[in-house]
């Protein structure tokens, strides 16, 4: 009990801090915070498997992420007949011409010893698969875009159901990694950093733009909910008799009925969001208990010592017959998975699928920060500083604006950089991350809860 | 069939404005290059370092502006370059008085100095935003075009226009004078030969009497010199503006690596193969195959290779396959 004595104040005093959101701001305020903080740490373990136990340092989050999301657009999203039936044809046409380009290189690949010939033929392989792409997927693109676009103007999903998205996110996230790792896992790590992070620009560019597939930044809305909406909630006896129980001692305190409903018909309305938000709280709690176990599993089974044994001394394990590249791939496809169902996880919660607000500030850089700050190589010390630092990310503007405040009390209020800096609060969160960061990084280069090895 | 319109399209819409792009990133680029080489890491705050560098160029702009000194026909930001170098030297030494010099000493590993320079990264682009807000601002004042569409159409009798803007020639001038001082400087001058041999080979150049505190800090004078250029004169191109700074980094980033990484000079081309690799894949060549094809042979279509909305993803792409092919970039920088 003792050796998990910092991590059960940690979480203790996060949980107080949400719990004085709700008390002092309102319930509905901190059960987002919470259901992002929850949504922030599953990134985080993602990239904690990554950095934490391999070493491999991934700035490519935002594109799984991103991926993740457009996973839950296509799957849960009904599909778009009309669409599918002016250029579906010549879609499913392109997927064959792609498998058909990836199969003749392969082979061509393993059939012929390495010469010019054979460089010469693959890339006029490649040339004219894209020409023939470009001829086929052109008037079929156009067609799809055509259909309808003020409300679809893409090819729709498969219309199942959201939560199987969230499976669905993680694999293209790892087809994705695989493709990406196989590129770019032998760079140097910095090299390794700056060609993610160009990779997932690639990846957002390509989601952004291609509206037949996405809907590109027109955005999708409205995706289908597994959880009621707050709308059917405030029309169900149960549920209102539900908050009637719950409230009744101040209820009984208004006397007039008709007041008495009008308190009680707002009441309804609070406290539907509130459980619409509690049912995802629950539901992501799930997966991240779920994650949880299997990467705290993973983290001390004997593989966990071997990435670990990698991580530190690459040559040494490599020495002991440890396949090295192989086991990267591996981790390296695991993490970018965890963070396409975290991905697939916000665009559930947010009902809405938008590509341009991916940026890589928010998407990675952030992550990073909860990483560094939460303790790397630690699943508890993860998913803390995904906590953490997504309170404060969201606080900080309360928190500037009373430190203004309180700073320039003596100031009058027409004070020109007094009010220039209330204007600019939005902006110091940037400074919060920056000065913590480097505060962790100096003081506490571990992070808040550093990684310990029991060895047994 | 006709070739002299054809060349002045491609002139006016291709090189002209991949030239003064390129001569933006190229600048970028070196100083990315020279931190990578001297100090050792790949500099996250790279943009938003070159944007602090532009907000100060901007603040002294709009002082002199009031007091009403201008250059005439010439930007009035060119005055406040050199003070706004000053302060961004300041700035410089001064953050890596705080935070770089303590992992320097300890020879953290370039993965943490790169972590920390994620944190300075942020502090820098909220410095920024607080003190000029998120807006996209422009600066530029005095004569706009050197060469109007119009006027060089009267004067050649072409059907096509060729559009030269002061900015570009402004940009142009300025890169030559300042790349041309830094390659004499690197090469010729014992502080700049110091300089490389401290990139080379570190121990070596400490053995041989090299003093490593005046390397670093020679480096990052030059450092801030480049980026508030860079920045300045991207700024006076387009427009300032703190994200698009931030999202420069990258393109910069591949500028860099292209030219092989370490390599100054392969920076400087580095940052025009980039810009011409992006404009020549995004541009829609139409109406230049009506120029050169006889009627019968005309497209219908844009012959666009890719859509302009893939603009960066087409430098990233050439960066992921320099990675591949040739680790070392096209001009042979460290191996990686």
């Amino acid at each position: 009990m003792r050796e998990y004595k910092n991590v059960i104040v940690a979480y203790s005093i996060m949980i107080l801090l949400i719990i004085l959101v709700g008390v002092f701001q309102s319930w509905s305020i901190a059960l987002s915070i919470l259901n992002f903080c929850l949504i922030s740490a599953v990134m985080t373990m993602g990239a904690n498997i990554q950095w934490g136990y391999a070493g491999l340092i991934n700035f490519g989050v935002m594109g799984y992420t991103a991926l993740g999301g457009l996973a839950a657009v296509l799957v849960s999203v009904a599909p778009v007949e009309e669409a599918w039936s002016a250029g579906g044809t010549n879609i499913i046409v392109c997927l064959f011409i792609i498998i058909g380009m990836i199969f003749s290189i392969r082979y061509i690949l393993k059939k012929f010893v390495k010469s010019k010939k054979r460089t010469y033929g693959i890339i006029s392989l490649i040339v004219i698969g894209l020409v023939l792409l470009r001829l086929v997927s052109e008037p079929g693109i156009e067609s799809i875009e055509a259909v309808d676009p003020a409300k679809t103007g893409f090819l729709g999903g498969l219309g199942m159901p959201i939560l199987f998205s969230w499976i669905v996110g993680g694999f293209f996230a790892a087809g994705l990694a695989y493709i990406v790792g196989k590129v770019a896992l032998g760079l140097r790590a910095d090299y390794l950093a700056i060609a993610t992070l160009l990779i997932s620009e690639i990846v957002i560019a390509v989601i952004k733009h291609e509206d037949w597939l996405t809907r590109g930044v027109k955005n999708v809305i409205g995706l289908k909910r597994p959880v009621p909406y707050e709308i059917d909630l405030q029309n169900t006896p149960w549920f209102i008799n539900l908050v009637e129980k719950f409230n009744s001692g101040k209820l009984k305190l208004i006397n007039s009925v008709a007041e008495r409903q009008d308190a009680l018909n707002q009441l309804v309305i609070d406290a539907s969001s509130v459980y619409v938000k509690l049912c995802f709280a629950g539901m992501f709690l799930i997966v991240v208990i779920i994650l949880l176990v299997i990467t705290q599993k993973a983290l001390y089974s004997p593989w966990g010592r071997m990435m670990r044994a990698i991580r530190d001394n690459e040559e040494a394990a490599n020495a002991m017959g440890k396949n090295v590249v192989k086991e990267h791939l591996l981790i390296f496809i695991l993490g970018s998975a965890v963070v396409g169902i975290a991905g697939a996880m916000m665009v559930t919660h947010d009902g809405l699928f938008t590509p341009g607000s991916y940026r890589p500030m928010r998407y990675t850089f952030l992550i990073w920060v909860m990483v560094i700050v939460g303790g790397s190589g630690n699943n508890f010390g993860a998913i803390l500083g995904g906590f953490a630092v997504w309170f404060l990310w969201i606080e900080a503007a309360p928190i500037a604006l009373f430190l203004i405040n309180f700073f320039t009390s003596h100031l009058p209020d027409t004070n020109v950089i007094k009010l220039h800096l209330i204007d600019s609060v939005p902006y110091f969160r940037f400074l919060m991350m920056g000065i913590g960061l480097l505060l962790i990084m100096r003081y506490r280069p571990k992070g808040i809860i550093p990684e310990k090895i029991n060895i047994k | 069939m006709d070739f002299i319109n054809a060349i002045v399209l491609l002139l006016n819409y291709i090189f002209v404005p991949a030239l003064a792009y390129g001569s933006q990133l190229a600048i970028g680029a070196i100083f990315v290059t020279l931190i990578y080489g001297i100090l050792r890491f790949a500099n996250f705050a790279t943009g938003d370092m070159m944007s602090f560098g532009t907000m100060v160029a901007i603040l002294f702009t709009w002082y002199f502006q009031s007091i009403g000194i201008s250059l005439g026909i010439l930007p009035t930001a060119l005055i406040a370059i050199p003070f706004a170098i000053i302060f961004m030297i300041l700035y410089m030494l001064t953050i890596d008085k705080l935070v770089f010099s303590y992992y320097r000493i300890k020879k953290s590993p370039p993965v943490q100095l790169a972590m920390v320079s994620i944190g300075v990264m942020f502090v820098t682009q909220a410095i920024v935003r607080i003190i000029i807000g998120p807006f996209d601002r422009r600066f530029f004042d005095g004569e706009k075009f050197i060469l109007k569409a119009n006027e060089f159409k009267e004067m050649t009798g072409l059907n096509e226009g060729l559009t030269v803007k002061s900015t570009q020639v402004i940009t142009l001038v300025i890169t030559i004078i300042v790349v041309s001082i830094l390659f004499w400087f690197l090469n010729k001058t014992k502080t700049g030969k110091s300089m490389r041999a401290y990139s080379d080979n570190e121990d070596l150049a400490l053995l041989s009497g090299i003093d490593p505190k005046k390397v670093v800090m020679i480096t990052w004078i030059i450092a801030g010199i480049l980026a508030t250029i860079g920045g300045v004169l991207y700024g006076l191109d387009k427009s300032f503006k703190p994200f698009t700074y931030f999202n420069n980094m990258l393109p910069i980033f591949a500028a860099a690596i292209v030219g092989g990484i370490g390599n100054p000079f392969g920076a400087f081309l580095g940052g025009y193969v980039i810009a011409f690799a992006e404009i020549l894949i995004t541009y829609a060549y139409k109406k230049f195959f009506t120029y050169i094809l006889p009627e019968t042979l005309e497209p219908d279509s844009l012959v666009q290779l890719l859509s302009t909305d893939y603009k960066f993803a087409v430098s990233f792409s050439i960066l992921v396959v320099v990675l591949l092919f040739r680790p070392t970039g096209i001009f042979k920088g460290r191996v990686l």
